[in-house]
């Protein structure tokens, strides 16, 4: 009897050997990148492919980046060093001298994942971009929307970028421990995975890259502080990740890398 | 336990108890214990669960990887639900019996009472805790998150939506599910005392016809109930079918062992889809029709992947933890047990220490060995005042009502 409780228990809990499997595989972001923005590869890496990012470096085109994003896509009144601005430093940097950059940045602050799809065939025509990230989520959570017709919107958003010609990369939410009594996230989380997943589109994960800095102490989210200047530095190290994430789904080698 | 010792000197059921006449007291998986004496395994698995709630509460850490969730489909929820209902069942079904319909009726909303109270409490100190943070916290990288203080804006309309129960902060979405269960409690173990069977398959068309017809309870400021009653009260309802006999009819089903090699198939298949939620380096062998069927499995409407793989453990824990298993009298598993048998107290008050500790996390520091220290006296928290309340029934049971051992006892009924 003895045995079987015990292996009843061993049934149980049999996967505990489950998280080595995910710690211990580091990697630096970029060469050229301080410390602080260090992150294990597998959040730098996706299996989907961004096709038509590739085809405009390989045939020097000039690469054209819209970032959709809401309120976390900027820091008040220090724009230059959020995170689009520092992703157009770092691409211009890696990419050659010749290949032309350019990020814009549309902000939709306040509008949910619906509301900011509804506004995409417009913009994608005035706007023409190679490749759009779109980041979302955070406004729907803290509405508490229905996750399911949050990922109707975002299956709809997604579609309508696509069709319009472009490369989707999909952004979630920042982690915000402070908020996290308040902040319902993970259903958001699973539906923008889920709509990555179907698309077959990389998915940019802000929010693990951003729980991994806070775990690993290499910066402390949780601080109260009132000045940007960590807003600052977490903003140039996702701009990094995110050139370094595009770079690799976009399978532009170490031979197109200018470092 | 505090009843059972005084009623029967013992909890080892052993096997058919003589004394006892009704027919469904003497089967081998579940049955229904004789009068006043506890079953130890559901007191343990409750407890079991409210730990599983408390740590799930706090923000992920290395105790985290221990909890049920990371590695299968259903979590404490189920468990704790489905308990819930088998004890809600089990002492007020015996009340209905023995003092009529509009007794157990009345005994059974001043619990409901109880809860809603408890529930209030757990939102008061919610709102505390938002317009400290709401007053306290301006760093920049978090503008758009602190939209979320909007609603103390207009405190008169949100306060009353609370009171409503259509305003429910994160993290408190368990008890006003339990409160409408409760509420339906009384017609479903009216139809359980006519017809058991059909009452299980009307719960079951209702959570069909949910899916089917996307039926909810929306919330304010707008969305629905995290936990939709009308799905999850499948698993209620069939606590309180097993209860009530059904456990006993299932148990040649339950031994065989057929169902124990399916059980442990789901259960291993479902551990393998986790692991590949949790290991990114885990290769992704899953067929693409498989993973369109099966995504998203939905929590809010107890996705039936969940249902089973629940009854998967189920039917292993009763197989291979038999009820009288010595075990269940260590010291170890006290702990457990207390919390368990308290349940309603308990379950507040690990939402309120999850509340706590996230507030020390936040203002003191937030390093692993914090973390791994208010996880621990959290457990420990509990389990004092489980023990405390425990010590204070024996006191108030002794020095009065003989009384109460004839209408049962509340905590016994599931508490929260």
């Amino acid at each position: 009897m003895k045995a079987k409780v015990l292996l009843s228990l061993i049934l149980l809990c049999g996967g505990l050997a489950a998280p080595p499997a995910r710690a211990g595989d580091a990697a630096p972001a970029a060469s050229a990148a301080p410390p602080a923005c260090e992150l294990p590869s597998y959040l730098l890496t996706s299996e989907s492919q961004l096709p038509k990012v590739a085809e405009a470096v390989k045939s020097g085109k000039p690469l054209e980046v819209l970032v959709i994003g809401s309120g976390s896509t900027r820091i008040p009144a220090s724009e230059d060093a959020s995170y689009p601005a520092r992703m157009q430093a770092i691409l211009k940097d890696k990419l050659p001298p010749a290949e032309a950059v350019h990020v814009s940045v549309e902000i939709q602050s306040k509008k949910t994942a619906e509301e900011a799809a509804a506004t995409f065939v417009k913009l994608m025509e005035a706007k023409r971009p190679t490749l759009v990230i779109w980041q979302t989520g955070t406004v729907d959570a803290i509405r508490a929307i229905d996750p399911d017709d949050f990922r109707g919107a975002v299956t709809e958003g997604v579609a309508a970028l696509q069709k319009a010609g472009a490369d989707v990369v999909l952004m979630n939410l920042q982690y915000s421990p402070r908020t996290e009594t308040m902040i319902s996230v993970p259903p958001y989380l699973d539906n923008m995975r889920v709509v990555a997943q179907e698309h077959d589109i990389p998915l940019f994960d802000r929010f693990a890259i951003m729980r991994q800095w806070n775990d690993q102490g290499q910066f402390d989210l949780f601080s109260p502080s009132r000045g940007p200047e960590l807003a600052k530095q977490v903003h140039d190290c996702l701009g990094r990740a995110l050139a370094q994430f595009v770079f690799d789904a976009a399978h532009l080698g170490p031979a197109q890398q200018q470092n | 336990m505090t009843i059972a010792d005084q009623v029967t000197g013992s909890t080892i059921a052993g096997t058919a108890n003589p004394a006892e006449t009704k027919p469904r007291a003497a089967a081998p998986a579940i049955s229904l214990p004789a009068i006043g004496e506890r079953e130890l395994r559901l007191d343990l698995f409750r407890g079991l669960a409210l730990w599983l709630i408390f740590i799930d509460h706090l923000p992920p850490s290395l105790l985290t990887w221990f909890t049920i969730r990371n590695y299968g489909f259903s979590d404490a929820t189920e468990i704790f639900i489905f308990i819930s209902g088998y004890t809600a069942a089990f002492v007020y079904g015996r009340a209905m019996l023995e003092s009529g319909f509009v007794i157990a009726t009345a005994r059974i909303l001043r619990r409901v009472w109880q809860i809603y109270v408890a529930h209030v409490f757990l939102f008061t100190i919610f709102l505390a805790e938002i317009s400290y943070v709401a007053t306290s916290f301006e760093n920049p990288l978090y503008t758009e998150e602190m939209g979320i203080m909007d609603f103390l804006k207009q405190p008169d309309v949100t306060i009353v939506q609370a009171l409503l129960l259509r305003f429910r902060p994160v993290n408190m979405d368990v008890l006003p599910l339990y409160i409408v269960l409760m509420l339906a409690l009384p017609v479903i173990l009216w139809s359980m005392k006519w017809k058991p069977d059909l009452t299980l398959a009307l719960s079951t068309v209702l959570y069909a016809v949910t899916w089917e017809w996307d039926l909810y309870l929306s919330a304010y400021p707008n969305g629905f109930w995290a936990f939709n009653p009308f799905a999850w009260q499948l698993l209620f309802v069939f606590g309180a079918w097993c209860a009530l006999g059904g456990a006993r009819r299932m148990s040649r089903i339950l031994a065989s062992r057929v169902t124990m090699w399916i059980a442990i198939a789901y259960i291993v298949a479902s551990f393998y889809v986790t692991l590949t939620w949790y290991a990114p380096r885990v290769p992704h062998l899953m067929p693409k029709l498989l993973e369109q069927w099966m995504y998203p499995i939905d929590k809010t409407n107890l996705d039936v992947l969940r249902f089973t793989h629940f009854l998967a453990l189920a039917a292993l824990t009763v197989r291979f933890l038999p009820r009288d298993w010595p075990g269940l009298k260590s010291p170890w598993l006290r702990p457990l047990i207390l919390c368990g048998s308290h349940s309603l107290e308990i379950f507040c008050l690990g939402v309120f220490l999850a509340f706590a500790g996230h507030f020390i996390l936040a203002e003191v520091s937030g390093g692993a060995a914090m973390h791994a220290l208010i996880s621990l006296s959290g457990v420990l928290i509990m389990w004092g005042v489980a023990w405390v309340i425990s010590w204070y029934k024996r006191v108030a049971d002794k020095s009065g009502a003989k009384t109460k051992n004839a209408v049962g006892n509340a905590d016994l009924a599931g508490g929260g």
